[in-house]
């Protein structure tokens, strides 16, 4: 017991290895005990998590659950894996979603099961390493682990165009990760390790002080492949094509967990080590998230797939992350955060969704649907609330992000902040014109009027992704309070110390008897 | 006090009928669904009774449950606030809220959907109390978007038609133009003030009184362009009149009493924000005056019974919008009230007349109803009494106030005054058309009916009756005083005067005024009163001849201005057009594609041109040996 305490990351990250070892030595006509033993494996991690995620004290500043182990000694490589409240927030979210993935695929993948699985679990290793990484070689080692398992699911799983799709989306990676990669060894021969706290603490004392010219390449040489893989408009044209061929599983796990690396990447490694570069370039950055915000949604309105549809409803989402980041302050960045996992809570709740359909109809097409609400009243229903979470609505998930991130934006710039809330409209005029199309109006296809509603499989699907969309719309305090230490860190450097946020610039003054109710201001924000 | 078991008794009924409808007799769900209502309302008078009788203060009531959502120094609460305005909110939505469901287990009886119905109204009854009762702005926001939510669901509730589903889409979108607005609003609001809940909110702004500031003129026009939306003024009021797709109840409920009063809610209880921007103030006043007359002018033409009523509601509201821009709040909520009882009773009794003549909407399609159907025709020509103006009705007492706010209130004057009377007459001239064409005269019926049209149940003709009655005693609550609304204005008093110097229209008003008010809109009433009888009973050859005399003017209103056909060739197809045809197909697929790909065939040629240097060709390999080294040498040769 202690050794699991003291070594639960590990424990959560090799979790699904060990299970893909174990599939490994099942006899592949043996579909059920491959199945299971996956779901058995993923679910663990999951409750393995979860423990991480509730033992976390909320007030943690730092790193919790620090493992640090050599593992090559020149050049120094450390296996050095720990969590804050962003890493286990986003570890909740993928360990959530592989089960989920599994469930949908639980019939739907006949061919090759075994190694669908036993590629399903190592993506979950990679991802959930990438997340809890701590020395700059062993993240990178996982960055570009999880690509391949992902190479195959698209590669062999995917639908018609799976080849062009697959490559374009390696190729794309790999300029990005290619560059981090040079990244990352310049800054090793320049501080002399791959640690974080090491690097940043190099980088951040006086006499180490990154010339412009330096910091400006190096911040460009992370933040492509970060961008690459968010994506940030103009680098998201792999995105739609990845996700149409894609099988179920594999664009919950792409849209739900891949994308927020990008994401996690900017507010692990980007803002903390060039916070003058980032913040430099933060204004120009902005303008790309916004540009893909409406970009994004009004693409959106258009598409006649699906598929295609959601994936650039999530280059739109990703854009308010982005915006949310680059806003540096306390609303944005914690509103950004909280829409990573908002987002792959929703957008992989919408793919499973059209997974569903594609399985009952064989096509992701709108015009092939109509009137569905009629023959598969559940299914409506759920597809419904997760698109309305999805655009936005109070008192689910995607609202408290969303809504954090406008307010942070529009504190940094009012302009940023008035043309994303304009998304917001964009969201619901694609949302629900997608709706209308595919479960409202007349049956006009004879296959839809005999269509089954959901299984009992998917009702636990469902039902799960509803209890937690609802749960945190209404209660989201339990995260946003864990992420207090990461957002206070990432803005103490970026701001040299100084945090800019809450000193209210009015100099109305309320009486103690209404502050003491209505304005409790937490104590990690006041100014030193 | 538990403010809380208000709401949450009717989501308790949205979430049983909702998850176990499908598989409960009728009966049951019908019991479920009123019952929620029915117990809400009874919590509301046992709450409001508590509330008269302990605040002697008139100290509102505030109650937090837990933060909803705390980041950085933001922070919300879920918690509700409970004052004289809250208390008449409460009150007409669960009241109105209890009859229309009662109404609705008659009119829905054996639809498809029973339960899917009363699940919605529950849900929706849950939204608006939380609008209304939520004590700061945000969940204040996520009410007003539930509303707008369940509105949705219910214009879209046969889903199967298309011009069902295209309406309800309409009015989400519309709203979430105004809701844009509401939301920055809020954000504004915390970026001035710090806070968002009422209390500290409106402990700083009343500081501020007589202070004009850009911010806080921003704050007002952002909120009043939710108000707007939510309202349906102009412009945003073209999600309205396609709501009527919805069933009858719901038009009743939502789009007459409740929902689309949440604009004068938010600007009456913003009221103190909206007095520090005088401009703000004109401009809604200006624009409740301009819908006013802009709604009654195109409800003259239509022929949709339930279209004139929906066009009936915009104009209303605009009297409102123009009481709250007079800065008459307590009038605005005055006629709020007596609008909900005597709107919902003419929908209802819409709703009465098309279960009877199996869905046929059109007034020139029916005549002499009042002998087949006498209980729906005599609570409909109060509701029609009672809209007009008619002497000792309550929509009369409401009227009135308004017309003499605008005339007498600090920023009225004799125009708002002159549009709004002439609105009086048209008001008396559409209802009392409708009236005409609907229940006297000849049948016009259509031979598809199965027999003479029935009069409708009792679930159905006691809501009816009931709501008769409020429309014709709810301008009694102003017994003090045959014109001004005493009573309730000093009920609200607490609320209005917080803060602020003065609520100003509100005061009495000098003698002659009254009398100048009071004669004129009894000769506006009057007047249309007579024209429609003349025209539309008396000498039905002299209607037939109004397209052709009028003209263009007649054209410009039976066509609603060509507002929807603007709205699509400016806004909505060149959105659509430019995204589908530039954004992706020239710019995404186009050329970032094309760029993306095009590198991809870079390499490619470039490695093929590559390929060319390895042929295995020894003799060429020596070719390119010598030209290096020659090349190499060269080089060295020159640089020294």
């Amino acid at each position: 017991m202690d050794w699991i305490q003291s070594h639960l990351l590990s424990a959560i990250i090799f979790t699904p290895l060990i299970g893909a070892l174990g599939i490994v030595f099942v006899n592949r006509k043996r579909k059920n005990q491959i199945r299971w033993l996956a779901l058995i494996a993923s679910t663990s991690s999951f409750l393995l998590a979860i423990i991480a995620f509730a033992t976390f004290p909320p007030s943690q500043a730092g790193m919790e659950f620090v493992e640090r182990i050599p593992w090559i000694t020149t050049p120094r490589i450390e296996y050095f894996i720990g969590a804050d409240g962003l890493s286990l927030l986003m570890v909740l979210l993928g360990t959530l979603l592989t089960p989920l993935a599994i469930l949908i695929s639980w019939e739907s993948i006949e061919r090759r099961a075994k190694e669908f699985f036993f590629f399903l679990l190592i993506l979950e290793t990679g991802t959930l390493g990438v997340f809890l990484a701590l020395d700059l070689f062993l993240f990178y080692v996982f960055w570009e682990a999880m690509l391949i398992p992902m190479y195959f699911l698209i590669g062999i799983w995917g639908h018609k165009r799976r080849i062009y799709a697959t490559v374009k989306f390696i190729l794309f990676t790999m300029v990005g990760s290619v560059l981090m990669l040079v990244g990352i060894i310049y800054l090793y021969n320049l501080t002399g390790s791959f640690a974080l706290e090491e690097i940043l603490s190099h980088v951040s004392s006086s006499d180490h002080v990154l010339s412009e010219t330096t910091q400006t390449l190096l911040f460009f040489s992370f933040f492509i492949a970060f961008a690459i893989k968010v994506p940030l408009f103009p680098f998201h044209t792999w995105l739609p094509d990845a996700h149409v061929e894609a099988p179920t599983a594999g664009s919950v796990i792409l849209a739900g967990v891949l994308l927020k690396t990008g994401t996690y990447g900017l507010l692990r490694f980007c803002l903390p080590i060039f916070p003058e570069a980032a913040q430099a370039y933060g204004p120009f950055i902005s303008v790309l998230a916004i540009i893909g915000i409406l970009y994004g949604g009004l693409v959106s309105m258009v598409q006649q797939d699906l598929k295609k549809l959601v994936a650039y409803s999530s280059i739109s989402h990703l854009g308010f992350i982005v915006l949310g980041i680059f806003a540096f302050n306390v609303n944005g960045i914690q509103g950004a955060i909280y829409q990573m996992a908002s987002h792959g809570i929703s957008t992989g709740a919408l793919f499973i969704l059209v997974g569903m359909l594609y399985v009952r109809r064989h096509s992701h097409l709108i015009r092939d649907f109509g009137g569905l609400a009629a023959s598969v009243p559940q299914l409506s229903i759920f597809f419904i609330l997760v698109s309305l979470s999805s655009l936005g609505l109070p008192l689910l998930n995607g609202f408290i992000g969303e809504f954090l991130i406008i307010l942070g934006a529009f504190k940094a710039r009012t302009l940023f902040g008035v043309l994303a809330a304009l998304g917001i409209v964009i969201a619901a005029t694609y949302i629900l014109s997608m709706i209308q199309r595919v479960f409202f109006g007349p049956i006009t296809n004879e296959e839809n009027k005999r269509l089954r509603d959901c299984k009992p499989r998917e009702l636990l699907i469902l039902g799960i992704l509803t209890v937690v969309i609802i749960g945190m719309g209404i209660y989201p305090q339990p995260f946003l309070r864990r992420l207090d230490g990461t957002t206070k860190q990432i803005l103490t450097r970026l701001e040299g110390g100084r945090i800019y946020f809450t000193e209210k610039h009015n100099a109305l003054k309320l009486p103690v008897e209404i502050e003491t109710v209505a304005y409790r201001q937490p104590e990690i924000y006041c100014i030193k | 006090m538990n403010l809380w078991l208000i709401p949450i008794i009717p989501l308790v009924g949205a979430l049983v009928n909702g998850v176990f409808g499908r598989r409960l007799p009728q009966k049951f769900i019908a019991l479920i669904g009123c019952g929620a209502a029915g117990i809400s309302f009874s919590f509301s008078l046992w709450l409001a009774w508590q509330f008269i009788n302990s605040s002697s203060s008139g100290a509102p009531f505030i109650e937090n449950y837990f933060i909803w959502i705390q980041s950085g120094g933001f922070e919300a609460n879920f918690g509700f606030y409970y004052d004289h305005l809250t208390l008449v909110m409460t009150l007409v939505v669960t009241g109105v809220g209890f009859l229309i469901h009662i109404y609705s287990v008659g009119y829905m009886n054996n639809k498809e959907g029973f339960y899917r119905f009363f699940s919605y109204l529950n849900l929706f009854m849950f939204s608006m109390l939380t609008l209304v009762m939520a004590n700061n702005y945000l969940l204040m926001f996520a009410g007003w978007e539930s509303v707008g939510l369940c509105s949705y669901l219910l214009i879209s509730f046969y889903f199967g038609k298309r011009s069902a589903a295209s309406a309800g889409k309409k009015a989400f979108i519309v709203n979430r133009v105004g809701d844009l607005g509401f939301l920055l609003g809020i954000i504004l609001i915390f970026w001035i003030f710090g806070v968002v809940d009422f209390k500290s909110l409106f402990y700083l702004a009343g500081g501020l009184s007589g202070k004009v500031d850009t911010g806080l003129t921003a704050i007002c026009l952002l909120l009043l362009l939710g108000a707007v939306g939510k309202s349906a003024q102009v412009p945003l009021h073209i999600w309205l009149p396609d709501a009527m797709e919805g069933p009858t109840p719901v038009s009743a409920l939502i789009h007459a009493a409740t929902m689309v009063t949440a604009g004068i809610y938010l600007i009456t209880r913003s009221h103190i924000l909206f007095e520090t921007s005088p401009f703000t103030m004109q401009l809604v006043a200006l624009l409740g005056c301009f819908t006013a007359l802009y709604a009654a002018t195109i409800a003259l033409a239509q022929k949709d019974l339930k279209r004139i009523l929906a066009y009936s509601t915009i104009s209303q509201l605009g009297y409102m919008f123009l009481a709250c821009g007079v800065g008459a709040y307590a009038t605005a909520i005055f006629h709020l009230m007596t609008h909900a009882f005597f709107k919902a009773l003419l929908f209802l009794g819409a709703g009465s007349v098309m279960h009877a003549l199996s869905g046929e909407m059109d007034i020139y399609k029916m005549g002499n109803l009042r002998k087949y159907m006498p209980y729906t025709f005599y609570t409909f020509l109060v509701g029609s009494l009672a809209i007009a103006g008619a002497p000792f009705l309550s929509g009369f007492y409401s009227k009135e106030a308004i017309l003499a706010a605008s005339l007498e209130g600090p920023p009225g004057n004799i125009w708002l005054f002159g549009v709004a009377l002439l609105t009086t007459g048209l008001t008396s001239l559409y209802i009392f058309r409708a009236v005409f064409l609907t229940f006297f005269g000849s049948s016009r019926l259509g031979s598809s009916l199965a027999g003479p049209p029935q009069e409708s149940t009792p679930s159905i003709i006691v809501p009816l009756m009931l709501l008769a009655f409020f429309s014709v005693a709810g301008g009694w609550v102003t017994y003090k005083g045959y014109m001004g609304n005493e009573a309730l204005k000093v009920f609200l008093q607490p609320v209005f005067s917080f803060g602020t110097p003065s609520a100003a229209a509100d005061k009495l008003h000098s003698a002659n005024s009254q009398v100048l008010v009071l004669l004129s809109s009894l000769a506006a009433t009057g007047l249309g009163l007579l024209i429609a009888y003349l025209f539309f009973l008396r000498f039905p050859g002299w209607a037939k001849k109004i397209p052709g005399q009028l003209g263009l003017a007649y054209r410009l209103i039976s066509k609603k201005y060509y507002m929807d056909e603007i709205f699509n060739t400016l806004l909505i197809r060149p959105l659509q057009w430019t995204s589908d045809a530039i954004l992706w197909k020239a710019l995404d697929v186009g050329a970032i594609d094309k760029v993306v790909n095009g590198t991809g065939r870079g390499a490619i040629m470039m490695g093929s041109w590559l390929r060319r240097i390895q042929s295995g060709n020894i003799r060429s390999y020596a070719v390119w040996v010598t030209l290096g080294a020659v090349i190499w040498l060269g080089y060295i040769f020159y640089r020294d």
